[in-house]
């Protein structure tokens, strides 16, 4: 790891746990949590969908996956009396199982085909919930009960969410640690064999299969660990809004997480990541605009599309910087 | 005389009504460039992609090594050591000319998917010995002086010679090539044709080309099977095959000039 990228690193942790803590408490904008966890936590489930476009596959389903998290979290909390953050990677794993069992016959298909396919299953995921009895149908689950104590060996690692005083910084810093773990996770595979033999699938598929890659396997592998995500992100927000409802994930919410990918770059590991945080943001700001807030959103999305088609971050390249 | 290395034993495809390949059958010795030729449409490709695994035979079997690969996964098929290059000049097109044959090393990888992420000691020094070798394969190939360019950078020439190295780094036994001298220029051909030949001189590379240039394809095979319409019509030497009044008549009326040479 070169010094720079060290120390852009250290500017990100360090902007991230303190700067964005202290601004906060000096403007008194409490608002700006949420909004900020909401980010990160989106920002998770778009790691995510950028890892399926990295295998050359246009993924409009996350929303679909994190509502199976959420409810694996909101069901085994409720229910079971399991602990939040044990169902947390649960809930992860949970979708990640659903999204192998999908994934192995839709992952065949390619291009515009894929893509119609994902785009129903967040419809399929919301009718799913509506129907099934442990889901509660459409009254959803509520009053979930805070996140509680983690411990380890005796040790508060976690403390229980319902004593904070100020859960908002806790739940920002919970988001924000994910957010963390999510982008060290996808960076590491994106550099590692891994990610090149991503890239080999993105590119020619056939070639990739002649030098002896299993592309059936590495399309599947992908789209779990892309679905693991999605899975986390939602068991996450339904922990903050301590319920979920059918339409708490819908089509919308999958689109934007493929819009974030495609703002922020696709050929880039933070890509998602800001591109979360401009769309977010951006839609918030433009609300001054009242009823043509989303001619406003949608002219720049298009604008953007046309200008830099390799999203935000190709700005840095131009200027000869690194990714 | 040796064991064949790879048997085609009545190999039928159909589609629907049409049959692409009807009962071919021919053997491949080791160490030997043998040509698959005939007219357009006559069925090259479609029985080249039934050798690879990328494509079932309707009926019929490909040995190789006596077992059977017809039928199976491209990917085992490449394990296997039969390795196929595309008629298009099928490249990964946004990596460099290196890390194209870096990443065709996949098959040669010991560590575990686990030890890719993690970056354990065998995936790196996995990684150290692919650029190494990949290394070799660009001299081998004479394309250092590309080495960093981007492949989709590439004029016709490279990208063919691109496309074998990537072949070549997969370490196969035998070596499809789809077309290898199609869209070059008499220089580029004959520099290629001695590609060709010291892949299986020194690399110690069996040979099974489809080629529609009949200059080359004489100069280079030492044995040529000739299919029309889906059909084996003639299999011998060079010399034979230009003689064989089945083979002319193939190709009189489209190309008759050609075969002669």
């Amino acid at each position: 790891m070169t010094p720079s990228r060290l120390l852009g690193v250290g500017a990100f942790l360090l902007g991230v746990f303190v700067l964005v803590p202290l601004l906060i408490v000096l403007t008194g904008r409490w608002d700006f949590y949420y909004t900020l966890t909401s980010v990160a936590l989106l920002s998770v489930g778009a790691a995510g969908v950028w890892l399926t476009f990295y295998i050359g596959r246009i993924n409009i389903g996350q929303g679909a996956y994190a509502l199976v998290g959420g409810y694996v979290s909101a069901i085994l909390v409720t229910q079971a009396g399991f602990s939040f953050w044990a169902t947390l990677p649960m809930a992860g794993l949970f979708s990640a199982a659903v999204s192998v069992a999908i994934g192995l016959p839709i992952l065949r298909l390619r291009g515009v085909y894929f893509a119609m396919v994902t785009l129903v299953l967040t419809e399929v995921a919301r009718l799913t919930a509506l129907a099934l009895p442990v889901t509660n149908g459409a009254k959803g689950i509520t009053s979930i009960p805070l996140p509680g104590e983690l411990s380890i060996f005796g040790l508060t690692v976690i403390p229980d969410f319902a004593s904070l005083g100020n859960p908002k910084l806790a739940f920002y810093l919970m988001a924000a640690v994910l957010m963390v773990l999510t982008y060290l996770v996808l960076w590491r595979i994106v550099n590692s064999r891994l990610g090149h033999l991503c890239r080999s699938l993105q590119q020619n598929e056939e070639l990739s299969a002649s030098i002896g890659v299993n592309t059936a396997m590495l399309r599947v592998l992908a789209y779990a660990i892309s679905s693991f995500f999605g899975g986390l992100a939602g068991a996450m927000f339904v922990a903050i809004s301590q319920s979920i409802y059918p339409s708490s994930f819908v089509v919308t919410d999958s689109v934007n997480f493929m819009l974030y990918c495609f703002l922020g770059g696709l050929g880039y590991v933070f890509g998602p990541m800001l591109g979360t945080l401009l769309l977010y943001f951006g839609w918030d700001l433009l609300s001054v605009a009242r009823e043509y807030q989303l001619l406003i959103y949608s002219g720049a999305m298009i604008a953007l599309m046309l200008v830099l088609p390799n999203g935000v971050l190709s700005l840095l390249e131009k200027k000869g910087g690194g990714k | 005389m040796s064991e064949p290395i790879l048997q085609i034993r009545g190999v039928t495809k159909r589609y629907g009504g049409l049959t692409a390949n009807k009962d071919i059958s021919f053997d491949v010795r080791p160490g030997e460039i043998l040509s698959v030729i005939g007219p357009n449409g006559a069925g090259k490709s479609t029985l080249f992609k039934q050798i690879a695994g990328f494509v079932t035979p309707t009926s019929g079997e490909v040995l190789f090594k006596g077992s059977r690969i017809s039928g199976i996964a491209p990917h085992k098929v490449a394990r296997l050591g039969v390795v196929r290059t595309f008629q298009e000049t099928t490249i990964f097109r946004s990596m460099t000319v290196r890390e194209n044959v870096i990443v065709s090393h996949h098959l040669r990888s010991k560590a575990s998917l686990w030890g890719f992420f993690l970056g354990s000691a065998q995936a790196r020094s996995d990684e150290a010995d692919f650029a190494r070798s990949a290394d070799d394969i660009i001299d081998f190939l004479g394309l250092q002086a590309i080495r960093n360019e981007l492949a989709s950078n590439l004029p016709q020439g490279h990208l063919r010679a691109l496309g074998m190295a990537i072949g070549l780094a997969t370490h196969p036994q035998v070596i499809l090539l789809d077309e290898p001298f199609a869209g070059m220029n008499h220089d580029e051909t004959m520099r290629m044709v001695g590609l060709v030949r010291r892949l299986r001189d020194e690399r110690g590379v069996t040979v099974l080309l489809v080629e529609h240039d009949m200059p080359a394809v004489m100069k280079i095979s030492d044995r040529i099977v000739c299919i029309n319409f889906g059909e084996k019509i003639a299999e011998g030497s060079p010399a034979e095959i230009q003689a064989n009044p089945r083979v002319i008549e193939a190709y009189l009326g489209s190309e008759d000039a050609a075969i002669g040479m």
